[in-house]
């Protein structure tokens, strides 16, 4: 059984055009359906504005989606606020992309640490103290920096903080939404691999949100690239990255500047991703797309398994013309 | 030949402070060159000092050399003719760099009044020209809207156009495509490739992003803790790096094929700038690192076009993938 099941979901926010527009609805995700098996990862790619953080806020039950169904541990999930939501939280937790803006900065690390242990109820003041210590040289971080302020460590110091709170109730989740898109390479490898040692030592399952494919490769057990509030591929890091089949993949793959020789010609998409607001009819992607045929403009193509059981939207991804294109 | 432009032996302090310890930098004609390094290791700082832009709570010294004339302490007469003239510089955030009430295609024109004397419709026409060089689509109504209106790449397109109004020798390119998405990413860099190409023109492309200098430049210096710690031909750099921080750093990204591997990250932390250890800055994070260290390391040639300051570097190949 997966701990964490999406079916189909949708999520239809309404904004209005300037102070008197007329409402619009914004599907910022639409049709979404995965899987997260305990102890591993799901990462999920794409460009601003595709629902990454959406879903990451929808699979925490953040959100309630305005379609489809949300499991966790195969039981629904609760509506947010809700004291069965609550006791659930301490088992899902979430890290952002900046660690600064997520803690408080009149709190010490240890008293931030120590505050899920007392909202959840675990254990006594002592016992807390021992957890925290513990928490706290698991990702790396000394003792004496307990006592500190979130100014007084650096950027990484500061993310493995957020982490060691994150880590506090013993999670079964952890949605990491950009968790080292902001940090130093020499400092982001550190906790990448901080990261994977923890999944190994504790088994936690993760949802990693980033637009980083370098990073997601290193990190996902399963890769889901959304484009528009849509998966459009999915399916094995190495294989999908090495052979990706969505127009759109293979574009995002082909636009990574990789240090050395490059390997695959680039390939430069012509305009920016449109505004979810505005979603083009048929493929959202066909504006965009080298290869794109009429039928394209006109059918939303629906997810479909290759024989290497990764999933593709997209027309053409069964035909022999996408060798060729 | 003779360099563009020669920083030599730059020195920034800010309040007793060290942020840049004594660059030496050339930059050719038509030369692309990349400056690579992590946050507070002076890449940003070596330009900003170099073009006169750091508050006056710096304290610069060393030279800068435009041709015959040294920039540093320069009269702002002459800044002005060279800040936008000869040297155009963009920056990572081109929202917080345009003004937000004022239309695009006036910011551009004032531009090209400043450098090129260019007023009422001559300026228009020669906006109009720059939108369409720099690949904005509908590039004559686009000059009536206002920054909100653009997304983030065609906000750095129109950036780009100002600074291209004064027809400069030099691009100074600061992170311009770190707050960008990877597809618009592709699209800005493939625009300075094709401009610094097609009219000749020098570029400095400051970035943490080893894979974005690789792509773009043919000369690539890597700085830590103020200083340039290697130089070497592109292709050079990445196939054999010589200083074990650039070799760490290689090591540390992740790859983008082949099976997955461990990263190996490169222990502990850029050091403070107030506190910097005596000798090699990078020692305290060096799997090399022994007495010899303790002395500052000079910037030693290795072979042709390939310098290091560091006193086990030597040119191999790549030990790891």
């Amino acid at each position: 059984m997966s701990l964490l099941t999406l079916t189909d979901v949708a999520q239809i926010y309404t904004t209005r055009r300037g102070l008197l527009g007329r409402p619009v609805a914004v599907r910022a995700v639409d049709g979404l359906s995965f899987r997260v098996e305990a102890g591993k990862t799901l990462g999920i790619v794409g460009e601003s504005g595709c629902g990454k953080s959406t879903t990451g806020r929808i699979a925490l039950g953040l959100e309630r989606p305005s379609q489809g169904h949300v499991t966790f541990n195969g039981t629904a999930m609760p509506a947010p606020g809700t004291a069965e939501w609550r006791s659930l939280r301490r088992q899902m937790q979430l890290v952002f992309q900046d660690p600064l803006g997520a803690m408080d900065r009149r709190l010490t690390i240890a008293a931030q640490v120590a505050e899920p242990l007392a909202i959840h109820n675990i254990g006594t003041e002592a016992e807390r103290a021992d957890r925290v210590a513990q928490l706290l040289i698991d990702v790396g971080l000394r003792p004496d920096q307990a006592a500190r302020h979130p100014h007084e460590l650096s950027g990484g110091q500061r993310q493995r903080a957020v982490l060691a709170r994150a880590l506090a109730t013993n999670p079964s989740l952890l949605v990491c939404d950009e968790p080292v898109s902001a940090l130093d390479v020499s400092i982001q490898a550190q906790v990448v691999n901080m990261l994977t040692d923890l999944q190994a030592a504790r088994g936690i399952a993760m949802v990693f949100i980033s637009h980083d494919l370098k990073v997601v490769r290193q990190v996902s057990h399963s890769v889901a690239v959304m484009y528009l509030g849509r998966i459009v591929e999915q399916g094995d890091p190495e294989a999908l990255f090495a052979d990706p089949v969505h127009p759109y993949t293979r574009a995002l793959v082909s636009a990574i500047p990789v240090p050395g020789p490059r390997r695959i010609p680039r390939i430069v998409l012509t305009g920016d991703p449109p505004n979810p607001a505005d979603r083009p009819p048929g493929c959202a992607f066909h504006p965009r797309c080298p290869v794109a045929i009429a039928a394209c403009r006109t059918d939303v193509p629906a997810l479909q398994t290759l024989d290497d059981g990764r999933q593709v939207a997209c027309h053409l991804a069964l035909s022999p013309s996408r060798i060729a294109a | 030949m003779n360099p563009l432009i020669h920083l030599q032996n730059l020195e920034v302090t800010f309040q007793g402070t060290p942020a840049l310890r004594g660059v030496d930098l050339s930059v050719g004609a038509g030369e692309a060159v990349g400056l690579v390094g992590e946050s507070g290791s002076g890449k940003s700082v070596t330009w900003l000092a170099a073009l006169g832009l750091l508050p006056p709570t710096a304290s610069v010294t060393g030279r800068v050399m435009l041709g015959a004339d040294n920039l540093l302490g320069a009269p702002p007469a002459t800044l002005d003719r060279v800040r936008g003239g000869r040297i155009a510089m963009i920056f990572q955030d081109p929202a917080s760099a345009l003004n937000p009430v004022q239309r695009v295609g006036k910011q551009v024109m004032e531009a090209l009044g400043l450098h090129r004397g260019l007023t009422g419709a001559a300026a228009r026409a020669e906006a109009k020209r720059l939108f369409e060089l720099v690949g904005i689509p509908d590039s004559g109504r686009r000059l009536d809207v206002y920054p909100h209106e653009m997304s983030g790449g065609q906000n750095q397109r129109v950036m780009i156009a100002m600074a291209l109004a004064g027809e400069p020798e030099l691009l100074v390119a600061d992170e311009p495509t770190t707050a960008l998405d990877a597809t618009i990413q592709a699209q800005i860099l493939d625009l300075l490739r094709r401009l610094q190409r097609e009219m000749g023109m020098a570029l400095v492309l400051i970035s943490h992003d080893l894979g974005v200098v690789a792509d773009m430049c043919t000369r690539v210096c890597v700085m830590y803790a103020g200083r340039i710690v290697e130089q070497a031909p592109s292709e050079t750099l990445f196939a054999s790096p010589a200083h074990p921080y650039t070799q760490g750093l290689l090591a540390a990204l992740p790859d983008m094929v082949g099976p997955r591997r461990r990263l190996a990250a490169i222990p502990g932390a850029v050091p403070e700038p107030w506190n910097l250890p005596p000798g090699c800055a990078f020692a305290p994070r060096c799997p090399r690192a022994d007495a010899t260290c303790a002395v500052q390391p000079a910037f030693r040639t290795l072979a042709d076009g390939h310098a290091a300051a560091c006193v086990h570097a030597t040119v191999r190949e790549r030990i790891f993938a």
